[in-house]
């Protein structure tokens, strides 16, 4: 299966972000690949937009059965999220789990005006009523499939597909 | 193979009893856990649901407020219930054993026992004869181990110096009777701190102390020279039996944290002690409460521990 080019994807979630930026927006990359998205997006708007990363392990719902998340990222979100338009951006969206959990964390840092949701690759498979404004991409995979957003050392980003492991 | 009875099959931490014998990965994922709970004080709701419907006890047999509060603090920022209990007033004192109060609780649906007993290994016994499901930390044992506290100190250190690897550290105080100073001691070496002293009079350091891996000093001005770190120990006078000092007075004189002697070591050496104080015993005033103390901010930094502790027990599996 051929992968989209990633610089492209991007390119077309700021065409669509940008008729809703006002000087309440902001921006939120969930740990690690929607962090990195956000900010490539942030690099595109002529405006300097505030800007947050969220690690979501403390709000994850499979902690019971899981544990914790090996690495833990401390969240970081340096505005006042009271009254404001958050642009949530993850890499993939899948069940829609992930996003439960950073609206839920969002929420313990104050009640935002509105959140949309952008991510770059939109997969299906979804568990809950959630769903994204801004889409890079479409893409169909097999239920055994995962898709992987990777990142080297001079800051490139590329996609990569796996079979899951069990 | 010596099997730690606080790692489950997967190598994964079920109970926390004590420093001695855990990897420094280990450590180290305690101490980047906690680094994520410390900014959750900033936020609108300082708590998050990690924990919402668990149940920790703090079992108690032996007072101390301040370490019982940390936990406290730390089980509610994760949500949990906490049940305080202190043994001493009640079913001990009846006659019934530490086994039969651990049953009793655990039919209560506990999730997590928070021990502190004045006998050394309590927490070890309480561990073995729990369901594979709970969780045991030691919060102080007799005078065996402190884990949680040398933990937030190695927070602070971390917090203060970064790069462990390339410090010396002296702990100063009555090593015999401290179960901080032992937990600190295996802490600082796992992590790879090069140079730890330990200063003190003879009759309050042990005999094995140089086997730890420490240099032992009895002059604190020696011992003090080029330090990075200063960790004061507590006079344990409840933990005194017999003549092992003359008088408070001539404690401070040969051992008491003064200016003067502070100016022996590194000029951005930071100044910690474990609580409570006794100033004018240990360390004097404008000491604890100067630019190099970082005393309060152990405290700040033990709950965010505890927090990264308790929630990486809880998501270990028990062992069947």
């Amino acid at each position: 299966m051929q992968l989209p080019e990633i610089d492209a994807l991007i390119l077309e979630m700021a065409r669509q972000i940008k008729p809703h930026l006002t000087a309440e927006s902001a921006l939120v990359g969930i740990h690690t690949g929607g962090a990195w998205v956000a900010e490539k997006l942030s690099e595109l708007f002529g405006m300097p937009l505030p800007f947050g990363t969220l690690d979501i392990s403390f709000y994850r719902d499979d902690f019971s059965r899981i544990g914790l998340h090996p690495q833990v990222k401390p969240s970081h979100i340096p505005f006042e999220v009271e009254d404001r338009h958050i642009i949530l951006v993850d890499d993939v969206l899948n069940t829609g789990r992930t996003i439960r959990a950073a609206m839920n964390e969002l929420f313990d840092y104050g009640r935002p005006a509105s959140i949309r949701l952008a991510v770059l690759v939109d997969r299906g498979g979804r568990e809950l009523p959630i769903a994204a404004q801004i889409v890079g991409a479409h893409l169909k995979l097999a239920a055994t499939q995962n898709i992987q957003l990777n990142r080297d050392e001079s800051g490139r980003l590329s996609l990569s597909l796996h079979e899951k492991k069990d | 193979m010596h099997k730690n009875p606080q790692l489950n099959k997967h190598g994964e931490l079920q109970h926390l009893l004590t420093i001695d014998g855990l990897p420094a990965a280990t450590l180290r994922h305690i101490l980047d856990t906690a680094e994520s709970f410390l900014n959750i004080a900033e936020r609108e709701v300082r708590k998050v649901p990690l924990l919402r419907g668990k149940a920790i006890f703090n079992l108690f047999f032996e007072p101390s407020t301040r370490t019982r509060t940390t936990f406290e603090i730390a089980a509610k920022k994760l949500s949990a219930d906490v049940i305080n209990l202190n043994i001493g007033t009640s079913s001990q004192s009846k006659g019934e054993t530490l086994l039969d109060t651990v049953n009793n609780l655990s039919a209560m649906q506990a999730d997590m026992f928070i021990v502190r007993h004045s006998e050394s290994g309590a927490a070890h016994l309480i561990a073995r004869h729990v369901e594979p499901h709970i969780h045991v930390v030691n919060a102080g044992d007799g005078r065996h181990a402190h884990p949680t506290q040398a933990l937030l100190d190695m927070f602070t250190i971390r917090h203060y110096k970064q790069d462990l690897t390339r410090l010396r550290v002296a702990i100063v105080g009555d090593m015999l009777h401290s179960r901080v100073a032992r937990s600190q001691i295996h802490a600082l070496t796992t992590l790879g701190v090069p140079e730890v002293r330990m200063i003190g009079p003879k009759t309050l350091i042990p005999t094995c102390a140089e086997r730890m891996g420490v240099q032992v000093y009895h002059d604190m001005e020696k011992g003090l020279k080029d330090v990075d770190v200063i960790i004061m120990l507590r006079l344990q006078n409840e933990r005194m039996r017999g003549a092992l000092l003359p008088s408070a007075q001539e404690y401070f004189k040969y051992y008491g944290l003064t200016a003067e002697k502070l100016a022996l070591a590194c000029p951005d050496a930071i100044v910690m002690h474990p609580g409570p104080m006794n100033r004018g015993v240990e360390i004097e005033s404008s000491v604890a409460d100067g630019v190099q103390s970082v005393i309060l901010s152990q405290v700040t930094f033990g709950i965010a521990v505890r927090m990264a502790v308790m929630s990486i027990l809880m998501g270990s599996e028990g062992e069947q």
